[in-house]
């Protein structure tokens, strides 16, 4: 065959041609993404629509228009036709972070707020020197803050009357947090454990508190806890709910652990067992801390759910930040704002939460090791 | 090695009830026992204790007694000459009732959401992310006061909505809730009722016999028209036939209010909404995970049998993610029932309110009202529990 047969023959590889445009770069990706099928063009002219026809308006309203400075509502309005009138937050966000705390003790609470971290530092720093030591001095964190923020011994006392707003929703929300782990813990485990006793007690239990709302238990707090109390004894309406709100999120939490007590294999247990290690060796440096975390997702979500669940105290009448709406909107000048008020409160718990929600995705990537 | 060198010693030690693994579980399981009866027992005396101090007995009569007070949105026969139990029994309905609505609403808007959230276009599923988010991390009990504030807010008074309605005749927005034509039932109605139950109980027994005439015949029937028909047809026919005994009652505007219809409260509107809005961003995760744990390998592998996708949806992936995606679902059907009990904030008359809220405080029995209301609500869980434990059984994957 002659080299004459074939009009054209390749030699050496071609160099590649660059891709097509428009499937490549901006427009590319927007081809492919945003306008891929007449359906979803439909549905991005209609998001974008969505986008452009609030965002703006909202960003004029909070920000380019909004008010900070005028002693009512009238004077706002007057000043501006569409805006936020952020006067009422700036003249009352005292009231909204530590409800009716006398103003000359707030560095008080604040100082509680502040050891709060120094307390969290060794649970929260693996190779902190010392952690052990650090650890038993956190521990009596909760005593320091007590008495902080109520007084007595020396302090001048504070009643539970007067806590209220931020300070009272992180009083409930923080001892919720930090005992409700620890119960769902010990709870978890005797659920499943395989002692059929405490197994049934622990199932009346979180099955009772997962049955109910917590509205019903908060009512059980305010109305029917001194019925079951001894005669003389009484407990503060903040610490009872603080007791109603821990023993509801321990049972929620206890049904995240046991979900992660199941998903571990079974092959876990085992080979804890064929260690010779006890039981509660092989819980603490085996299972719990594998099972623990998988279930930091349901945790942080159950720390989240409780957070929220804190404003519920508005309907027996504690002043967290939402049931401070009420005293405002009554203020003669403020009458008639409520969209600001609930806006700020929306905003402020939307911080804790989503923080707490992007924290636990952290946690999770970081303690990922490939294989559950 | 020696075996078993230790002497057989069958002296029992006191000791040996903590150290010997044989019993144990027994010493604690007896110790736990101990405990907890003797709380429930120590606060069981103190209540009988209290109860007697304040010269209080222990007695469910007062659910008898004329309860005194209206209720603003009621599904029954109720006046307040009605007694207690009458008014809790208004309540438990009115707690199922906004429950199921929000149960239908969030599920709806968050199987669009969670799909649209999955979707390739970057800017819905951008939006949708917003949504969820924005919706997750703010409080329940502010948004169904938001809401609340909103709606009285937004909407006109009676007499401005009179002259501005919403469909003319028919529909009126009012601050105080929406009227909307009611029902009206004359005679006869129950035998087109009647029909409408036998022709559904008709479509079943029709599938099922579809389904077996396909399966061993391989013929498809057009099972969609069929049942659409069944299920119509023989409905109008007896309407007809009974004299169009099921009417509308429409409202009528008066000068300064609206009379007739039905009235659906601005709380059970606010609620519902508040509630539907919440609980789809919770439905639009549980789908959105359902879905994603089905490996695309399943859907590439009824393509390549040569499924349609329509087809390929409804017998290979759907079927897969339900199993993922009903238990957590029944779970949030739940939430959404007891999270209906914030109806209190708004004035919402939910068993809450009546049983919990107004009668508790009327009556001053404290202990048998939220006794009741705790059993109620602990009923209903555990019966949606209970049906969920049924599904999980079923859809179980078997032999593994």
């Amino acid at each position: 065959m002659s080299e004459n047969t074939f009009a054209y023959v390749a030699t050496s590889e071609k160099p590649q041609l660059p891709p097509p445009q428009g499937t490549t770069g901006a427009v590319g990706w927007a081809r492919e993404n945003l306008f891929s099928s007449p359906l979803n063009t439909i549905l991005t002219l209609i998001s974008v629509f969505v986008v452009f026809s609030t965002v703006p308006g909202i960003f004029n309203w909070a920000f380019v228009n909004s008010v900070w400075n005028a002693n009512s509502l009238d004077e706002c309005r007057a000043l501006t036709e569409n805006g936020a009138c952020w006067a009422v937050i700036r003249e009352r966000y005292h009231q909204f972070l530590f409800g009716f705390y006398p103003t000359e003790l707030y560095w008080r609470p604040i100082l509680a707020f502040v050891l709060l971290f120094v307390a969290l530092v060794p649970a929260l720093w693996d190779g902190m020197p010392k952690r052990g030591a650090a650890l038993m001095a956190s521990m009596t964190y909760p005593f320091v803050a007590f008495w902080l923020i109520w007084g007595g011994f020396g302090l001048e006392p504070v009643s539970s009357t007067k806590l209220g707003g931020l300070l009272l929703t992180m009083i409930i929300g923080v001892s919720g947090i930090s005992f409700s782990l620890p119960i769902g813990i010990v709870l978890a485990l005797s659920r499943s454990s395989n002692l059929p006793i405490v197994k049934s007690l622990a199932v009346i239990f979180i099955e009772f508190i997962r049955g109910v709302p917590l509205i019903t238990l908060l009512f059980v707090a305010h109305v029917l806890l001194n019925y079951f109390l001894p005669k003389g004894v009484n407990f503060d309406i903040v610490l009872r709910v603080v007791i109603m709100v821990t023993l509801f999120a321990s049972a929620y939490m206890a049904e995240v652990i046991r979900g992660g007590l199941a998903a571990l294999p079974k092959g876990q247990y085992e080979a804890a067992d064929a260690l010779g290690l006890s039981y509660w060796q092989s819980m603490r440096l085996i299972i719990l801390p594998q099972a623990l975390k998988i279930s930091i997702p349901g945790i942080v979500n159950t720390f989240i759910g409780l957070f929220k669940d804190t404003t519920l105290v508005l309907i027996i009448g504690l002043m967290d930040p939402l049931g401070l709406v009420a005293p405002t909107l009554a203020d003669q000048r403020w009458n008639g704002i409520f969209v600001e008020l609930y806006a700020f409160i929306a905003f402020m718990f939307f911080i804790f939460c989503f923080a707490m929600s992007r924290y636990s995705m952290y946690l999770e990537r970081k303690l990922h090791t490939g294989h559950r | 090695m020696s075996t078993s060198t230790v002497p057989a010693d069958n002296s029992f030690q006191l000791s040996q009830l903590w150290r010997d693994a044989r019993y144990r579980s027994y010493t604690i399981q007896i110790i736990a026992l101990v405990v907890a009866l003797s709380v429930v027992m120590m606060l069981i005396s103190n209540a009988v204790e209290n109860l007697e101090a304040l010269g209080k007995d222990f007695n469910f009569g007062f659910l008898y007694e004329p309860a005194g007070y209206d209720i603003g949105q009621v599904l029954v026969n109720y006046t307040s000459a009605s007694g207690h139990w009458k008014a809790a029994l208004v309540g438990l309905l009115n707690t199922l009732l906004v429950a199921f609505l929000a149960c239908v609403t969030a599920t709806i808007i968050g199987v669009f959401v969670g799909v649209l959230r999955l979707s390739n276009n970057w800017v819905v599923s951008r939006l949708m992310a917003v949504y969820i988010e924005g919706v997750r991390n703010v409080p329940l009990l502010l948004q169904i006061l938001a809401w609340y504030a909103v709606f009285i807010h937004v909407f006109p008074t009676p007499k401005q909505a009179v002259k501005a309605p919403v469909i003319e005749g028919a529909v009126y927005a009012t601050n105080r809730g929406f009227y909307i034509p009611g029902l009206t039932f004359d005679g006869g109605y129950q035998i087109v009722v009647a029909v409408l139950l036998a022709s559904i109980a008709g479509i079943f027994v029709f599938r099922r016999w579809a389904r077996q005439r396909q399966e061993a015949t391989g013929q498809i029937l057009p099972v969609g028209y069929i049942t659409l028909g069944i299920l119509i047809v023989p409905s109008v026919l007896a309407y007809f036939a009974a004299g169009m005994p099921i009417g509308l009652d429409y409202p009528v505007a008066g000068r300064f209010n609206l009379k007739g219809g039905l009235k659906v409260g601005t709380p059970l509107i606010a609620l519902w909404f508040a509630l539907s809005i919440y609980s789809a961003a919770f439905v639009a995760e549980i789908v959105r995970a359902g879905i994603m744990a089905i490996s695309k390998g399943q859907t590439e592998a009824a393509y390549a049998l040569g499924l349609r996708p329509r087809r390929t949806m409804s017998l290979v992936v759907l079927p897969q993610s339900l199993r993922i995606i009903i238990p957590p679902m029944i779970s949030n059907y739940l939430n959404i029932t007891k999270n209906s009990s914030l109806a209190i904030a708004v004035g919402y008359m939910d068993l809450t309110g009546t049983l919990g809220g107004i009668t508790l405080n009327q009556t001053g029995r404290e202990m048998e009202c939220m006794l009741l209301l705790m059993a109620t609500y602990l009923l209903i869980s555990l019966s949606i529990s209970a049906v969920m434990n049924v599904y999980n059984e079923s859809v179980k994957l078997k032999g593994r």
